[in-house]
């Protein structure tokens, strides 16, 4: 089976979609291409588990290299290891559960779903290219349908927050790539991943290309402070835009601040690695303190986003193993987690048309099944056990405590800390939103999910829960390639 | 004998094109209709022509040089002027002088191919001066509107002024080393100062024709003056040729001066690119928006030409060709919008995507293109290019390169949000599109989706340019 698949699916339901007719078979076409997406991530996940358990212990399974322009050193580069496989699963699941969740946009249906589509290319591209030329192209594919998205389907000021989130993150391109060309031609004019990594770039070079590869991927996962453009562009952008940015696009910085920055330039990322102790903790408690103050709830779940993907950083910041492993974690379930979140937020505001916590109440009567998804997704926000959340910060806060020195020590702290902060602002946004008496009586008389809703829902809780009761099946996927990381890594002063 | 005609074959082609259309003219009075369809036809089999029976050689003791780099940019500029004549049709059925128009531009095109061949400094200024007068008659097409005679009074003036300069430069260098034959130059040994004097005066004629700043004042003016189609051919065609003569100047004719010309190109690229940029931010006519953006887009050119190594020849050959197709589709619709309802102001786009669903997909594929967003091909070529730059290993550079892609954007998704998110009372109105129009821009969109996508074409480039 070639991992080509995965792009070539996307394309075609995008072909589908420009030759559907009306606007009910547009939503067909593109619900079948993503199950057909899920589907075909769940098969290369078992066959991945297969082939692993099967004894090949090949770092990158399913690989193929394809010649795209010989005399550059570019090549269709593709592979996937158990971190990529993981990012695609992830990338599938909230493909779908968007999908599902816009069925009832009128507005230039079409262009929507081709839009859609689109973004889910480009991601699917990204975790699969084993080239950095290639990983750069989808990197940069998503960044006009983001824009189109939030400024045609949007709310709010739209075309503002479209225009932030278009700029800051082709700056953080721009540092990528002149990162990227260093690397290119310090590692003699090949673009290729895994040749580069082979070669051994001398620790001044690193010092210069590292912090420009970094901080260009760090300003798609938020990075402190470059973080600005998320609450707006996530509470701007319509329901399925917000699943994506926040579900996936935030983790393409992730992926590639793993495995472009940290794999390529390990001297590097040692010598940093405390300033990205130090940014990453301060994005973790900012962002929790920052929500404490939202009144609406989608910029709660923007600012509790920069919280959470700084989760990630400092896991990738504190150089063990079970840390990165933890980081892979986070992404993932933190993935599923607010792409959940966002639909909810989406379906009240579909119902009761305010986002604001204080102008609602008591929903729970009218709306259960809705409000039972929000606290499900509540407690998984704050890192209740059993689900994926408690599973992915554990990893991370165990393997923080690995490194023993005291500035460590205290970062680590300091990000627990947040945990706390945490529970306060889910608990009283959510209680305050489910619970209590009801704030406005037309909310008293609204519909409750409907099927597809109720599908998008289904399918992401079972991705949260299945991480959070049973967690080593990832975590069995995702290790080896994290010890990949951790042998070029080499020795690391605890 | 032989050897005349298929050598020079692209130059002999233009030439009895030109006198078919005179003949044509000159014959019972045709339907501009009819006459432009005959034109297009010719263009095409022009341009298809050039791809057969091609010899390369040297003719007249080494004034004309052919060599298949320069038979591959010559094909490159024959479909510039094959699309122009598709995308701009419903202007150029309304103009009063339409056969005129054309020798005019293959006049012209006749002086950027001599340019290109050129292998003394005497053939190089002759074929400027063809290549430049015609196009100040074009500029001047509009003869309703005073601005369009004010453009090409400026064109003129500054162009001349140019050549002098120019002059003086040539009659320098062939005052201190005694030859006017590029082929002799790179063997100078010592290189004196009045040579560099000379060069500089070369530099400046060059920089002029190019719009680098500082000599890019003449560019908007002109531009927003001149009937669309000549905005086109001087911002599309006329720059392209430039570029690739400016490319084996530089590399091949003047490399002992290598050391003069690396730093002042780099200074000029950050000035250019950034002061393209600030301009372009500010403008809401669509056509001086255009104007400075293709002067930033030079710069992006030059940003290339640091590298000074066949990698930098095969990327500017392929951007120019990007470059072409995405200008192209931008000035047609532009062009398309002006003559159908006179309306040429970001402004008066707003909300275009309502009535006119065509000409904003192939409006916002040309913009993204010129900014260099994936899967169209500007991205490929802007990329090349700096990879080609970032081979000379100056990083600094190269991240101001990196941040002027991204200033480009914004005011490119300016345009886009006008036709796509901003809501207008008043959008333009349904415009239907005649079948060449429509295959003008068709053509363009699929050049821009598959140039880069489809990578044997930078590979056939790159090939070709080994011989350089």
């Amino acid at each position: 089976m070639n991992v080509l698949l995965l792009l070539a699916i996307p394309l075609i339901t995008v072909l589908a979609v420009l030759i559907a007719r009306n606007k009910q078979q547009v939503r067909w076409v593109s619900f079948i291409g993503a199950a057909v997406q899920l589907e075909l991530a769940l098969a290369f996940l078992f066959m991945f588990r297969n082939m692993r358990s099967g004894g090949n212990m090949s770092s990158i399974l399913f690989e193929k290299n394809y010649p795209l322009f010989p005399s550059l050193g570019i090549n269709m580069h593709i592979g996937v290891d158990g971190i990529a496989i993981a990012m695609i699963l992830l990338t599938s699941l909230v493909v779908i559960a968007g999908v599902l969740v816009s069925w009832n946009v009128e507005k230039m249906t079409k262009e929507f779903y081709l839009l859609l589509n689109l973004l889910s290319l480009g991601a699917y591209g990204f975790f699969i290219s084993l080239d950095l030329f290639v990983l750069f192209f989808f990197l940069e594919l998503a960044v006009i349908p983001k824009y189109l998205l939030i400024g045609i389907w949007g709310s709010g000021r739209k075309e503002y927050s479209a225009n932030k989130l278009a700029l800051m993150l082709m700056g953080g391109s721009a540092l990528v790539l002149v990162g990227l060309l260093g690397l290119y031609f310090t590692a003699g004019n090949t673009f290729d991943l895994v040749a580069i990594a082979k070669t051994s770039i001398s620790p001044a070079t690193q010092k210069i290309i590292f912090p420009l590869l970094f901080i260009g991927f760090g300003v798609f996962t938020a990075l402190f402070p470059f973080h600005t453009w998320v609450p707006d562009g996530h509470s701007s952008a319509p329901t399925a835009g917000s699943m994506f940015l926040a579900g996936i696009s935030m983790k393409l910085g992730g992926y590639g601040a793993l495995r472009v920055a940290t794999y390529l330039l390990p001297e590097g990322a040692k010598q940093y690695a405390d300033i990205i102790i130090v940014l990453s903790a301060i994005g973790i408690l900012y962002g929790a303190f920052a929500t404490m103050m939202q009144k609406d709830l989608k910029y709660i779940n923007a600012y509790s986003s920069i919280s959470h993907c700084g989760f990630v950083l400092l896991g990738i910041g504190m150089l063990t193993k079970t840390a990165i492993a933890g980081a892979v974690l986070q992404m993932v379930s933190h993935g599923l987690m607010t792409a959940l979140f966002f639909a909810i937020i989406g379906m009240i505001y579909d119902r009761t048309h305010t986002r604001t916590v204080s102008e609602m109440g008591g929903l729970m009567k009218s709306m259960p099944f809705i409000t039972t998804v929000l606290f499900i997704v509540g407690l998984c926000s704050l890192g209740l056990p059993g689900l994926s959340g408690f599973v992915a910060e554990m990893m991370v806060f165990v393997g923080s405590w690995e490194r023993t020195g005291l500035f460590h020590r205290i970062a680590t702290i300091a990000a627990c800390m947040s945990i706390v902060v945490t529970a306060v602002y889910i608990l009283r946004a959510i209680g305050s939103v489910a619970m209590g008496p009801v704030k406005n009586s037309v909310h008293g008389t609204l519909s409750d999910a409907g099927w597809q809703e109720k599908l998008a829902a289904i399918i992401l809780i079972i991705g949260i829960l299945a991480i959070g009761l049973a967690p080593n099946w990832l975590v069995d996927i995702v290790k080896p390639g994290v010890d990949v990381i951790i042998t070029k890594l080499g020795t690391v002063v605890y | 004998m032989n050897a005349l005609f298929t050598i020079m074959k692209h130059e002999l082609l233009l030439t009895l094109f030109l006198f078919v259309i005179f003949f044509f003219k000159l014959g019972k009075g045709m339907r501009n209709e009819t006459m432009l369809s005959i034109v297009q036809v010719l263009l095409l089999v022009n341009f298809i022509a050039g791809f057969f029976f091609n010899t390369t050689g040297i003719l007249f003791d080494g004034m004309y040089v052919s060599s298949d780099v320069t038979i591959l940019e010559k094909n490159i500029l024959n479909l510039g002027i094959y699309l122009i004549s598709l995308v701009c049709s419903r202007w150029l059925n309304q103009s009063h002088h339409l056969p005129e128009f054309f020798v005019l531009m293959l006049a012209a095109q006749m002086g950027l191919f001599f340019m290109i061949s050129s292998g003394n400094l005497l053939m190089f200024f002759l074929a400027l001066e063809l290549a430049t007068i015609p196009v100040a008659a074009m500029a001047n097409y509009d003869l309703e509107h005073k601005q369009s005679s004010e453009g090409a009074v400026k064109y003129i003036l500054s162009s001349a002024f140019s050549s002098g300069i120019l002059l003086f430069g040539i009659s320098l260098i062939y005052g201190s080393t005694g030859t006017i034959r590029f082929e002799l130059f790179a063997t100078i040994g010592q290189v004196s100062t009045l040579q560099i004097l000379a060069f500089i005066f070369l530099f400046a004629a060059f920089a002029f024709k190019l719009s680098i700043v500082p000599f890019h004042l003449w560019t908007a003016d002109v531009y927003e003056g001149s009937p669309v189609a000549t905005t086109s051919y001087l911002s599309i065609i006329s720059k392209g040729a430039t570029a690739f003569v400016f490319m084996t100047v530089l590399y091949k004719v003047f490399a002992p001066l290598m050391f003069v010309w690396n730093i002042l190109i780099i200074i000029l690229a950050i000035a250019t690119m950034v002061i393209g940029n600030i301009f372009a931010l500010r403008q809401n006519n669509i056509r001086r928006f255009l104007a400075f953006s293709s002067i930033a887009q030079v710069g992006f050119i030059l940003v290339a030409l640091v590298g000074a190594n066949t990698d930098s020849v095969a990327s500017i050959i392929y951007f120019v060709l990007v470059y072409l197709v995405s200008n192209l589709g931008a000035f047609g619709v532009a062009s398309i919008i002006q003559s159908a309802t006179n309306k040429d102001t970001i402004e008066d786009y707003k909300g275009m995507y309502q009535n006119n669903p065509f000409l904003s997909w192939v409006m916002a594929l040309a913009l993204f293109s010129l900014a260099g967003i994936p899967p169209v091909a500007g991205f490929f070529g802007k990329l090349f290019l700096i990879r080609a730059g970032a081979s000379s290993a100056q990083y600094w550079f190269i991240i101001i390169a990196a941040i002027n892609m991204m200033v480009a954007l914004y005011y490119y998704l300016r345009v886009v949000r006008a036709i796509f998110m901003d809501k207008n009372s008043t959008p333009l109105q349904p415009i239907a599109l005649t079948n060449t129009e429509k295959l003008g821009l068709i053509i363009c969109s699929i050049g821009i989706l598959i140039t880069g996508l489809f990578s044997p074409i930078y590979d056939y480039i790159a090939k070709v340019v080994q011989q350089f």
